[in-house]
C-alpha cells in the first residue's frame, strides 16, 4: 500500500501570529515538504492545481519536475489535474515529459475543479463540467495510447495526424486516478477505463463515500477489469498529531477555527466526529486510519493533508517526522498483512507496464478467438473464410490502442 | 413484491419559529392536526413528523460552510425529501421568510422537493405582512418544482383572538380547515414516500467515453 501527502498549496495567514508567507516562501515550502516526504519514508507526494488566489500551484509539472530531480524514490502525483479547463493535448505532453524526467515515478489524479470563474477564464462553462471531463479524458487516453491521432470533438479544435510528444515512457501512460466527491459519472468513468478512483473524503461523512466507492468497485467489475475488490481505491485523510492528544487539540484548534473551508463553522469536536479529521496522538491516527479499511475495503493509496490553514513550515515538517516514524510503518504493516494476495498493491510505473502487457495479451487472445469463431462459422456456412467482420468484437473492449490510425 | 398500499402517508411539518413557545410552531401544529384529521376522515393512515429548525440551526450554518449535513440535519432533510406532503411555516422577518427558513431549503438538493405538495404558512405581527406568502414563499417552492397549494395561511397576532365568523368573513380556523383539506387531498394520492430513489442513476444519454470517445 502507498502512503503519502497531498497539498492544495494555499497561502493562508497563520492565525497564531498573524503572519502570511509570500508566494515565494510558500512555493519553496511546498518543495521542501515534498522532499521531506521522501526523507521520512512516504511513497507519494501529490500537488494540487489552482488558478486563483490564495493558491500558488498553477504550474504543477514545473514544481514536480524540481522534486523529481531532488528525490530518488518518491512517486509524484497530482491532486488534482484539471481535466476540464486544461487542454488535454498539453496534459498529454506535460505529464509524458514528467514521466521521462522522473524515470516513471509519475501518476495523476483527474479532477473537474469547483471554482466557478476558473472555467470562463479558460474559455469553458462550468455547467459542461462532466461532458468536459469525459471528452477531454477520452482524447487524453488516445494521445497517450496511440502514436498518431485523428480526432474531432465538441470542446477543442480537431486533430489530424497529430502525435503527442514525448511518447509515454516505455509506451505506458501514467496511471490515472479520477477524483470526485459526489458524481457517479466520474466513478463510472474510472471504472470504465479500469483506472483508480480517489475519494477525498476529508470534508464529508463516510456513509456518502461508502456508497460512491461501492458503486465504483461494482462498475469496475462490470467492465471486466477484475473483481470489485481488485479496483484501485485511494482515500484522503487529515491529521494533526502530538505525543499527548490534548496538546494536539490545543495546538491545532486556532488553525482549525480559522481555516479556509470549514473555519468559523462546526466545532473541532463535531468535525473530527463527522469527518476523517483526526487530531490526537499518533496511536489515535493509526487507529482511525485503520477504520478506513473496515469501511471501504482494502485500498491502495492513503494521502494525508498536512500543510494547510496557515500551519508554519517548521510545524509541518515536525508533523511529517511523526507521520513517517510513528504512524505509517505501523499502518503499512497492518494494511499489507490484511490485504489478500489477489488485491493489487498501489500502482507504479512497473506494475502498469505489466498490467498493460497483460491487457494487450488478453486482447490478442480475444481477437484470435473472435477470428477463429468467424472462420469456423464461415466454414460451416460454406462462405469464404476471412470475409467476416470479426474485428468488430474487439472494439467494445478497446478504448484506444486497438484503433490505430483512423482510415479516411 | 407488491406495493403495500396500506403503508402510512408521510406528512412533515417544518417550523422556523425561534421562540419557545412559538406562534409559528403553534400554527404548524394546527395545520398538521387539521390535515391529519382530514386524512383520517378519508380512511388514510398518516405518519406525522414535526421539525423545529431551531433544533438544527447550528447544523444548518455548518452545512452552509462545509457542504455536508450532520446526521441530525440529514435526518430532517431526508424526512422532507421523502414526504408525501409538507407544511412549511415561518415567521415573517423583514418582509420575507426568516433567514433560518431559507437556509434550511438552501442546503437541500434543488431537485429533492420536485412534485412535493406544500402548504405554505406564516406568522407575523400584523396582517399587513401577509403577502410575503405570495411574493416570497410561493416562488421559492415554485423554483424547487414543488406543488404549492392554492390556499396559504397567514396568522397575524390578532388572528389568535378571533372566534367564529360572526361577521361573515373567514377566520383563521376556517382558513386552516380549507388549506388542510387541499393538502390532505394531495397527500392522499401522493406516492412520493414509496418511490425508490437511486442516487447513482445515470442519465440514459451518459457514456463514460462521451459522444466522440472511441472514433
Amino acid at each position: 500500500m502507498q502512503f503519502g501527502i497531498f497539498t492544495v498549496g494555499d497561502v493562508t495567514t497563520d492565525p497564531t501570529n498573524n503572519t502570511t508567507p509570500t508566494e515565494n516562501e510558500r512555493i519553496k515550502a511546498i518543495l521542501t515538504i515534498a522532499q521531506k516526504a521522501e526523507e521520512v519514508g512516504l511513497d507519494v507526494f501529490a500537488l494540487g492545481e489552482h488558478h486563483n488566489e490564495p493558491f500558488v500551484p498553477s504550474s504543477p509539472t514545473t514544481m514536480l519536475g524540481y522534486v523529481a530531480a531532488k528525490t530518488e524514490n518518491l512517486l509524484l502525483s497530482t491532486a488534482t489535474t484539471l481535466i476540464t479547463t486544461n487542454d488535454p493535448v498539453k496534459i498529454a505532453e506535460d505529464y509524458a515529459m514528467l514521466q521521462h524526467v522522473a524515470d516513471g515515478r509519475v501518476d495523476m489524479m483527474m479532477g473537474r475543479g469547483n471554482t466557478g470563474p476558473v472555467y470562463p477564464w479558460f474559455g469553458k462553462d462550468i455547467r459542461q463540467g462532466i461532458p468536459l471531463a469525459i471528452e477531454n479524458y477520452a482524447l487524453l487516453r488516445r494521445l497517450w495510447d496511440e502514436d498518431v491521432v485523428d480526432w474531432e470533438g465538441t470542446f477543442r479544435t480537431p486533430l489530424q495526424g497529430f502525435t503527442s510528444t514525448p511518447r509515454p515512457l516505455d509506451g505506458v501512460a501514467p496511471f490515472v486516478w479520477h477524483g470526485s466527491i459526489r458524481s457517479p459519472e466520474i466513478a463510472e468513468q474510472a471504472a470504465y477505463y479500469g483506472d483508480g478512483f480517489f475519494a477525498n473524503h476529508i470534508f464529508w461523512p463516510k456513509e456518502h463515500f461508502q456508497r460512491l466507492i461501492a458503486y465504483y468497485r461494482q462498475r469496475f467489475e462490470h467492465y471486466g477489469h477484475g473483481q470489485a475488490d481488485q479496483a484501485y481505491v485511494g482515500l484522503g485523510g487529515q491529521v494533526f498529531m502530538a505525543k499527548n492528544s490534548q496538546d494536539a487539540v490545543n495546538q491545532f484548534r486556532p488553525y482549525f477555527d480559522n481555516a479556509p473551508v470549514y473555519g468559523h463553522g462546526p466545532s473541532l469536536e463535531d468535525f473530527t466526529e463527522q469527518t476523517p479529521l483526526t487530531v490526537g496522538s499518533p496511536q489515535q491516527v493509526i487507529d482511525r486510519t485503520l477504520t478506513f479499511r473496515d469501511t471501504f475495503g482494502d485500498y491502495q493509496r492513503q494521502l494525508f493533508l498536512m500543510d494547510h490553514a496557515g500551519l508554519p513550515l517548521k510545524t509541518v515538517l515536525e508533523q511529517l517526522d511523526m507521520l513517517g516514524e510513528l504512524v505509517v510503518p505501523t499502518l503499512r504493516k497492518e494494511m499489507d498483512a490484511k490485504r489478500p494476495a489477489h488485491v493489487p498493491d498501489g500502482p507504479t510505473h512497473q506494475s502498469q507496464i505489466e498490467r498493460m502487457a497483460a491487457r494487450a495479451a488478453a486482447r490478442e487472445v480475444a481477437e484470435a478467438d473472435a477470428q477463429s469463431v468467424v472462420a469456423a462459422e464461415a466454414a460451416r456456412s460454406g462462405a469464404l473464410a476471412g470475409a467476416g467482420a470479426g474485428a468488430g468484437t474487439a472494439r467494445s473492449a478497446g478504448t484506444g490502442a486497438a484503433f490505430g490510425i483512423k482510415g479516411a | 413484491m407488491t406495493e403495500n398500499t396500506s403503508s402510512p402517508k408521510k406528512l412533515v411539518a417544518v417550523s422556523a419559529g425561534l421562540s419557545q413557545p412559538s406562534s409559528t410552531r403553534l400554527l404548524a401544529d394546527r395545520l398538521a392536526e387539521a390535515t391529519v384529521a382530514d386524512l383520517r376522515d378519508r380512511g388514510i393512515d398518516v405518519e406525522l413528523t414535526m421539525i423545529d429548525l431551531r433544533d438544527v440551526a447550528n447544523d444548518i450554518t455548518s452545512n452552509l460552510m462545509t457542504g455536508f449535513a450532520s446526521s441530525k440535519l440529514q435526518g430532517a432533510i431526508d424526512a422532507v425529501s421523502n414526504a408525501d406532503g409538507l407544511i412549511a411555516t415561518t415567521p415573517i422577518f423583514t418582509a420575507s421568510y426568516s433567514g433560518l427558513f431559507k437556509s434550511f431549503f438552501d442546503v437541500i438538493d434543488n431537485t429533492a422537493l420536485t412534485g412535493l405538495p406544500v402548504l405554505i404558512a406564516a406568522t407575523g405581527g400584523t396582517p399587513r405582512h401577509s403577502l410575503a406568502l405570495d411574493h416570497a414563499m410561493r416562488p421559492l417552492f415554485s423554483y424547487l418544482r414543488a406543488s404549492v397549494l392554492p390556499t396559504s395561511v397567514f396568522a397575524a397576532t390578532e388572528d389568535w383572538g378571533h372566534g367564529a365568523a360572526d361577521d361573515g368573513f373567514p377566520t383563521l380556523p376556517d382558513r386552516i380547515r380549507r388549506a388542510a383539506g387541499e393538502l390532505a387531498a394531495a397527500v392522499a394520492v401522493s406516492k412520493r414516500s414509496t418511490e425508490v430513489k437511486d442516487p447513482f442513476a445515470l442519465d440514459s444519454s451518459f457514456s463514460p467515453i462521451g459522444a466522440y470517445g472511441a472514433q
